[in-house]
């Protein structure tokens, strides 16, 4: 297993491991070779041939991310051979691209156009294709637009809706010239099993498959007067805001975002963080609850385990593929939408402005977040309690369009009330952040004790394993709640919908004895969510989680329950968690929806 | 089709419900019924816990197998090269004049529906068209309008 290969790759001797392919290979002496089929988090599909080499000896050139090494290898990357296939490639490829760059929004950020720059593809001799296909543009869903005329067919947003999360919504129809990237019966995906998650947006080259934009829609709101524009920003933002503004990744800009947000002239710029904390304290006791009725009053019909239901991609994602498990689902509303449905009701009320004439923007790392905005349901205060969700990509761009130079930003704080936040909150943006935040309140609400773990750290829930387990004893209780006296709570934490779909088997055939699962639909949680910067990669979305972990570790209060304006909210306005206004206002149902 | 998932879970018994009982279960459909319709395609899917969409991707990728519904005799006549050289573009052009359509459509009377075709592997006697699953082969305008012919006959018989 650990025998090395050795080859040479422009004459560099470099010594891999068997099965490293040639691309790797090269990676690790600083070679770049080009890729656009090719994805870090996708197995190969070797179908763009850009990253094609030449070996000597072989007659034919190799696709670097397919051909694994061996021995003596002579790789040249570089070769006139190489450089005029490539070429060629890449105009072949934009023969069939509408390549409309300057009217594109995937300007400058299109992995097809660089390419096209680096190779100075100019006028080719190759026929546009694009005029003498048909092809649609579909722009129904609220979340994703799908432009055919984009796309290079690489798969890469087919691999990613198979491999990664396990929908299927895309799949490659027909072939040869016809082949294009389908949906079933090329329905619309807003009619499909598309789960909005954004991962093939995060994912696709070109201009293919990108978020629907609010950006416009945004700026008109906060032209109009007679509007009071509330922004919410969500944890996983502020962590990853900084690379789409040539920052590195892992660096936390929470207070220059808010800075930013004001300067564009929001009214107010809160914090989804806030909201997040209620959650934790609905979520929390919504838990507790079942429990009681599960172990103590032993009634039938209530559904543990729990799961969360903070991540939109997997609401829908459940709807469709598991309808008959919604009971298990929590029915706490998203951190999004609890702040939208109080932003337009409490805050209203306290700030003195007509609900009618707040505006409530979103900005989340998330495309499926603009879906939730739009659920039918989501409209606890008369109106709708989330307007536009915009993505962090999307504030980058708003930034860049405010002239603002982000980095030379003073650190700013949020507004308040509903600005204040804790570590627990922050964690949300990382998959087992709303376990460990859940568990850091209701251990303390059931025992009266801070969580046995060295400085509130639940290590066991944290990390980038496809899914993990932990459970905690609960000894010496409070008298309320002895029925968990001895109880082992069991956990269970899983990011991307693959694996989502794992556990979920496991609790259809009644293989699993949990009681609580946090599930989030994109990779990482939502620090890799569909709405992020791009580029994605595992090495990146781990600097992320370094990012959030240190966010927390760094705030004063780390206990959803000891937010001050939590405590406030519940005296003020909502009473009780899980009272009357709660289940008005910071509570929901889902639909059961067609697995196909 | 009427009582879909019964019979398409029959078929999943005979044919296995693994990936590679895809591709006949598919055949066994369009056999049945010339057509693979949208709710046989779900309870495919359903059957062998894949997605919708990959049973679509499959049933569109192969000439053979219908997705959309087409006339009583489909005529498939052999686009590759072969039967490019031997003529087809003129036996393609004489069944368009013929029928009154173009290639991909279906006549409004719903007998016949015009469609090309990959190799059918009578390259030495091309071109070659198949009218269902009958094979035409050293066909000239001609004899293409005898055929057709033929087929109406039938379709008039049968109908009276």
């Amino acid at each position: 297993m650990d025998e090395k290969v050795n080859l040479k790759i422009d004459n560099l001797s470099v010594s891999v491991d068997t099965g490293t392919t040639i691309l790797e290979a090269a990676r690790k002496i600083n070679i770049r070779i080009p890729t656009l089929c090719h994805h870090e988090d996708l197995c190969v599909a070797g179908n763009c041939r850009v990253c094609v080499v030449e070996e000597s000896g072989m007659g034919r050139l190799q696709p670097a991310c397919a051909i694994p090494v061996s021995e003596g290898m002579e790789i040249h990357t570089n070769s006139m051979k190489v450089r005029n296939a490539r070429k060629q490639i890449i105009e072949l490829l934009i023969s069939e691209h509408r390549a409309e760059c300057t009217t594109c929004y995937k300007n400058g950020k299109c992995e097809l156009q660089a390419l096209s720059n680096e190779y100075i593809v100019g006028e080719s001799g190759f026929l546009p294709l694009v005029p003498l296909k048909g092809y649609t543009i579909d722009e129904f869903s609220p979340s994703i637009i799908k432009d055919d005329s984009k796309c290079i067919r690489c798969q890469r947003c087919v691999r990613t809706c198979d491999q990664l999360q396990s929908v299927g919504a895309l799949t490659v129809a027909h072939k040869g010239g016809e082949m294009k990237i389908s949906t079933f019966f090329d329905k619309p995906i807003y009619e499909v099993v598309c789960t909005n998650c954004g991962q093939c947006v995060n994912r696709c080259p070109t201009g293919a498959l990108t978020e629907k934009t609010y950006i416009n829609e945004v700026w008109n709101a906060i032209d109009n007067p007679e509007k009071f524009v509330v922004v919410q920003t969500a944890p996983a933002v502020r962590i990853a805001l900084g690379e789409a503004l040539d920052m590195e990744p892992g660096e936390i800009v929470t207070g220059k975002m808010v800075a930013a947000l004001r300067r564009m002239g929001f009214n107010a710029v809160l914090d989804t963080d806030w909201s997040a904390d209620l959650t934790i304290i609905e979520e929390g006791n919504e838990l507790l609850q079942r429990l009681k009725r599960v172990l103590k009053d032993k009634e039938p019909g209530v559904k543990i385990p729990m799961t969360t239901s903070c991540s939109p991609g997997w609401i829908k994602f459940i709807e469709h593929t598991f309808p008959d498990f919604l009971e298990h689902l929590s029915t706490a509303k998203s951190p999004q939408q609890m702040f939208g449905a109080l932003a337009k009701t409490f805050y209203a009320g306290k700030i003195g402005v007509e609900p009618s004439n707040m505006v409530s923007v979103s900005v989340m790392p998330c495309t499926a977040k603009k879906f939730e905005a739009n659920r039918p349901e989501m409209r606890a205060s008369g109106y709708q309690d989330v307007d536009f969700v915009v993505t962090t990509r999307e504030l980058a761009m708003m930034i860049k369009q405010a002239g603002i130079d982000f980095r030379s930003l003073p650190d700013d704080d949020y507004d308040t009330i509903m600005g204040e936040s804790t570590g627990a909150s922050v964690i949300f943006g990382a998959t087992g952040g709303v376990m460990e935040a859940a568990l850091r309140t209701v251990y303390e609400v059931v025992t009266g004790r801070e969580i046995p773990f060295d400085g509130l750290n639940i290590m066991p829930v944290r990390g980038m394993e496809n899914v993990r387990e932990a459970s905690l004893k609960i000894e010496n209780p409070l008298p309320e709640w002895d029925f968990l006296d001895g109880v082992e709570v069991k956990t269970c934490v899983a990011h991307g919908l693959s694996n989502a779909k794992k556990v979920m088997e496991q609790v259809k055939n009644g293989e699993a004895d949990y009681h609580f699962i946090e599930i989030m639909a994109c990779p990482g949680g939502c620090l890799g969510g569909g709405g992020q910067p791009l580029p994605t990669s595992p090495e990146i979305r781990k600097k992320r989680a370094e990012a959030i972990y240190r966010e927390d570790a760094g705030k004063k209060i780390r206990k959803s329950h000891e937010n001050p304006e939590i405590i406030q909210v519940y005296e003020e306005f909502l009473v009780e968690p899980l009272g009357h206004k709660s289940h008005e206002l910071l509570h929901t149902t889902y639909t059961p929806r067609n697995r196909y | 089709m009427p009582h879909t998932g019964e019979y398409i879970k029959k078929l999943a018994e005979r044919h296995g419900r693994r990936l590679e009982s895809l591709l006949p279960i598919l055949e066994n459909v369009y056999e049945d019924h010339h057509i693979i319709p949208e709710d046989a395609m779900v309870e495919i899917a359903r059957e062998l816990d894949v997605s919708a969409a990959k049973v679509y991707g499959t049933a569109t990728f192969y000439s053979f197998l219908e997705t959309s519904k087409g006339g009583k005799y489909v005529i498939r006549v052999c686009k590759t090269i072969t039967c490019m050289m031997h003529g087809k573009n003129q036996i393609i052009k004489e069944l368009e004049e013929l029928l009154k359509i173009n290639l991909g459509e279906t006549t409004p009377d719903g007998l016949f529906t015009l469609k090309e075709t990959n190799c059918l592997g009578q390259c030495h006697r091309g071109p070659a068209m198949l009218i269902n699953d009958t094979p035409y082969t050293e066909l000239t305008p001609s004899k293409v309008r005898d055929i057709i012919n033929e087929y109406r006959l039938i379709a008039q018989k049968s109908a009276s």
